[in-house]
C-alpha cells in the first residue's frame, strides 16, 4: 500500500494507461502546459509530449465532438472538462453523438471515450460553478457513469473507464483531489465498473452514497456508532450501471435505507434507488426510504447559505435516526 | 496553405465540363449517379406506400457532389455527413439491399433496423454516419481527421454539411481546431440553396459560404456541384493537398435538391419554374449522359441498358427490403453498450 491523493491517483491511472496503449491521449483546456486547471495532469506533458497531451481552446462543444469523432476513428480519448458545469455546452455531443451511436448503428460504431473532470460543489463559487450532474448522465442509456470517493477507486475505476469500449462519464470532486488514501502499489490495480463497495459494515441502517458524500456518510456513521446505531455505508462508485444487488443485499440485512447525494432531490439518484428498493425489496423495509440531498435551489454564495444547501454528516445522521424511529 | 488555396480555387474558377473527364470515369459516374437517383425514387415510392417511416431526406439533384468527391478518395479515408445520407452509403459501396432494408426498418438493414434513414453507418468502408443533429457531424468529422493525423497516416476525413448547418456555432469551433492543429479535413458544404424552407440569403449574413473558413486561415472555393467532373477535379486537387499535409480546406458545392426537404415537405417556398429550370438545364446525370453521347463513348442503347440494370438492382433492393423480417424482439436491448 502507498499513500496517494486522489489527484495523484487519477494522474497515475492516466499515465499507466497511456504507457500501455498508444491510442490513449488526453485533451482539454489547460491540461498540458498549465498541468491541469486542478493539476490533475501534472507531469503528463513532459512524459508524453504535445502529440498526446493536448491543450484545446475554450470550446467545449467543439472539442467534445472532436473527442467523440476521434473515438469513432478508433482512438481512446480522455477528454477533460475543466469542470462539468462547462460540459453543458457540449451536452449534444455527450448525449446524441456519444451515448446513442452504438445503438443507432446496430453495434457497428463503438465510441470508447472518457469525459472526466470535477463535478459538484467546490467552495464559494456560487450557482453556475456548483452543480452535481450525476443524475443527468445516469439517466442516459449508453453511458457508463462513475463517481468514485477514494484514491484507490479513482485510480482503478479510471483505468477501467479508459479500457472500456463505451463512452464513460467520470465524475470527480475538486474537494477530494487533495485528500490522501491508501492505494495498492500494484500498477494493475483495477476496479470493475458497476460494482459498489461496502465502505463500512453495519447491521442497522444502510446508507448509500457516492463521491464526496461517502466521506460525510462515514462521519455520520462514526457519530451514530456512539449512539448504538451501526450504519452500513455503501459506496456506489458507479451510477450506471448501478450495483442494485449490492444495495439490495445490504437492505436485506438492515431493512432500512438512507440515500445521500449532493445534487438536487427531484428525479435524483436517491429517487431512483428508492424506486428500485420499493420495486424489489418492498417487503424488507421497516421504514420508508429517506433521501438526503442538496437543497432544491441554485447554490448561493454566502458561506452560511452555502452550508445550509449542502448535505453534511449531521443531516445524514438525522435521516438515519428518522428511519430508526429514534428522532 | 497558400498552395492549397490555389489548388482549391483553380477547381472553382475553371469549371470542368463533364466532357473533360476520362471516359471510363464519366461512364462510371453516370452509372453511379443513376443508381443514387433510382434508389431515391424507389425509396420515395416505398415511403408513399407507408413502408418507410419517419423522416426521409432524398438526395435527388445532388448526386454529382457525393460521386465526384468519393472518386477522389481511397481506402482508409473517412467520410461523415448529416441525415441526408442514403447516397453517401451507396457511393461508399454498401449494397442497395442493406440501405433499403434499413429504411424499411428490417433486421437486414445496415443498422439492423435501429437507425433508419438518418442513421446509416459503414465504418468498414470509411463511412461514419448518418447524424441527425444539424452541424454535429462537423466536430465529429474533425475528430476523424484528428485520428488520422494522430496515427501519422496520410488518410483524410471528408466532412459534409449543409448550407443551413454552416450557421452552427460548433462548425466554427471545429474550423478553428482543424486549422490550429492542421488536421487533414476536407469540409464539403452541400449548398443546395435551402435549409428546409429557408433560403441561404435569409439565414446567412454573407452567402459566400466558402469564405467561412477565412477567419481561421482555411482556404475555400466554390464548385459547380451539378457537374460531376468539376466536383471530381476540385476534390482530387483538394485531397492531394490534404495528403501532403497542407491542412484543412473548404469546398462549397453549389447544388440543388429537386424534392422537398423531407418526404413531408411540398416545397411551397420556391417556384416550380426554379426547380424545373435546374432540372432541365443543370441536371448532373443529364450532363453526363450528353457528354458520353457527344463524345461517342456510348450510344443511347448502351445507356438505356445501364438504366435497366440499375432499375433491376433497385427493384431487387425494394423487394428485399419488404420481405426481410423485422428485427427480432430480443434485439431491442442489444448494442446499448458494448461488451468489453
Ligand atoms: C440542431 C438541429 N436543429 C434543427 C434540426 C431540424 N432540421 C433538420 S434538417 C434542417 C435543415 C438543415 O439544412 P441544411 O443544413 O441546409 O441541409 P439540407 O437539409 O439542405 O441537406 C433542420 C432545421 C436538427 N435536426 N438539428
Ligand atoms: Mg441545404
Amino acid at each position: 500500500m502507498v499513500q496517494l491523493t486522489v489527484r495523484e491517483a487519477l494522474r497515475d491511472a492516466m499515465a499507466e494507461e497511456m504507457r500501455a496503449d498508444p491510442d490513449v491521449f488526453l485533451m482539454g483546456e489547460e491540461v498540458a502546459e498549465y498541468q491541469g486547471a486542478y493539476k490533475v495532469s501534472q507531469g503528463l506533458l513532459d512524459e508524453f509530449g504535445v502529440g498526446r497531451v493536448i491543450d484545446t481552446p475554450i470550446t467545449e462543444a467543439g472539442f467534445a465532438g472532436i473527442g467523440v469523432g476521434a473515438a469513432m476513428g478508433g482512438l481512446k480519448p480522455i477528454v477533460e472538462f475543466m469542470t462539468f458545469n462547462f460540459a453543458m455546452q457540449a451536452m449534444d455531443h455527450l448525449i446524441n453523438s456519444a451515448a446513442k451511436t452504438l445503438y443507432m448503428s446496430g453495434g457497428l460504431l463503438p465510441v470508447p471515450v472518457v469525459f472526466r473532470g470535477p463535478n459538484g460543489a467546490a467552495a464559494r463559487v456560487a450557482a453556475q460553478h456548483s452543480q452535481c450532474y450525476a443524475s443527468w448522465f445516469a439517466h442516459v442509456p449508453g453511458w457508463r457513469v462513475i463517481a468514485p470517493y477514494s484514491a484507490g477507486d479513482a485510480k482503478g475505476l479510471l483505468k477501467s473507464a479508459i479500457r472500456d469500449p463505451n463512452p464513460v462519464v467520470f465524475l470527480e470532486n475538486e474537494l477530494l483531489y487533495g485528500q490522501s488514501f491508501e492505494v495498492p502499489a500494484d500498477g494493475e490495480h483495477m476496479v470493475p465498473i458497476g460494482k459498489a463497495a461496502v465502505a463500512r459494515a453495519g447491521s442497522d441502517v444502510t446508507v448509500a452514497a457516492f463521491s464526496i458524500m461517502v466521506g460525510r456518510a462515514l462521519e455520520a456513521a462514526e457519530t451514530l456508532a456512539g449512539e448504538g446505531i451501526e450504519v452500513e455505508v455503501i459506496d456506489l462508485r458507479s451510477l450506471r450501471p448501478l450495483d442494485a444487488d449490492a444495495v439490495l443485499a445490504s437492505v436485506e440485512k438492515t431493512n432500512r435505507l438512507v440515500t445521500v447525494e449532493e445534487g438536487w432531490p427531484f428525479a435524483g439518484i436517491g429517487a431512483e434507488i428508492a424506486a428500485l428498493v420499493m420495486d424489489r425489496a418492498f417487503d424488507m423495509l421497516d421504514a420508508p426510504v429517506a433521501r438526503v440531498s442538496g437543497a432544491d435551489l441554485p447554490m448561493p454564495y454566502a458561506a452560511n447559505l452555502e452550508a445550509a444547501t449542502l448535505p453534511g454528516a449531521a443531516a445524514i445522521a438525522d435521516a438515519v435516526r428518522r428511519v430508526c424511529y429514534r428522532s | 496553405m497558400a498552395t492549397a488555396k490555389k489548388r482549391a480555387r483553380s477547381g472553382a474558377a475553371a469549371p470542368a465540363r463533364a466532357a473533360a473527364m476520362e471516359p471510363e470515369t464519366l461512364h462510371r459516374a453516370f452509372r453511379d449517379m443513376l443508381l443514387l437517383r433510382r434508389f431515391e425514387e424507389k425509396a420515395s415510392q416505398l415511403y408513399g406506400m407507408g413502408l418507410i417511416g419517419g423522416f426521409c431526406h432524398l438526395y435527388i439533384g445532388q448526386e454529382a457532389v457525393v460521386t465526384g468527391v468519393q472518386y477522389a478518395l481511397g481506402p482508409g479515408d473517412s467520410v461523415i455527413t448529416g441525415y441526408r445520407c442514403h447516397a453517401h452509403m451507396l457511393i461508399a459501396g454498401v449494397p442497395a439491399r442493406e440501405v433499403m432494408a434499413e429504411l424499411t426498418g428490417r433486421a437486414a438493414g445496415a443498422s439492423k433496423g435501429k437507425g433508419g434513414s438518418m442513421h446509416l453507418f459503414a465504418p468498414e468502408r470509411g463511412f461514419y454516419g448518418g447524424h441527425g443533429i444539424v452541424g454535429a457531424q462537423v466536430p465529429l468529422g474533425v475528430g476523424l481527421g484528428f485520428a488520422h493525423k494522430y496515427r501519422a497516416s496520410d488518410r483524410i476525413s471528408v466532412t459534409y454539411f449543409g448550407d443551413g448547418a454552416a450557421n452552427q456555432g460548433q462548425v466554427f469551433e471545429a474550423f478553428n481546431m482543424a486549422a490550429l492543429w492542421q488536421l487533414p479535413v476536407l469540409f464539403v458544404i452541400e449548398n443546395n440553396q435551402y435549409a428546409m424552407g429557408t433560403a441561404v440569403e435569409r439565414s446567412a449574413a454573407v452567402s459566400e459560404l466558402h469564405e467561412r473558413g477565412a477567419a481561421f486561415g482555411i482556404p475555400g472555393g466554390r464548385v459547380d456541384g451539378m457537374d460531376v467532373a468539376a466536383v471530381f477535379q476540385a476534390a482530387e486537387e483538394a485531397v492531394a493537398g490534404l495528403r501532403a499535409g497542407d491542412g484543412p480546406l473548404l469546398l462549397e458545392m453549389m447544388t440543388y435538391r429537386y424534392r422537398g426537404h423531407s418526404m413531408s415537405d411540398p416545397a411551397k417556398y420556391r417556384s416550380r419554374e426554379e426547380v424545373s429550370k435546374m432540372r432541365q438545364e443543370r441536371d448532373a446525370i443529364e450532363q453526363a449522359r450528353q457528354a458520353l453521347l457527344d463524345a461517342g463513348h456510348a450510344d443511347e442503347d448502351a445507356l438505356k441498358e445501364i438504366d435497366r440494370e440499375i432499375k433491376a438492382i433497385v427493384n431487387d433492393a425494394a423487394a428485399f427490403a419488404q420481405e426481410a423480417p423485422e428485427p427480432a424482439p430480443v434485439s431491442l436491448e442489444a448494442d446499448i453498450v458494448a461488451r468489453a
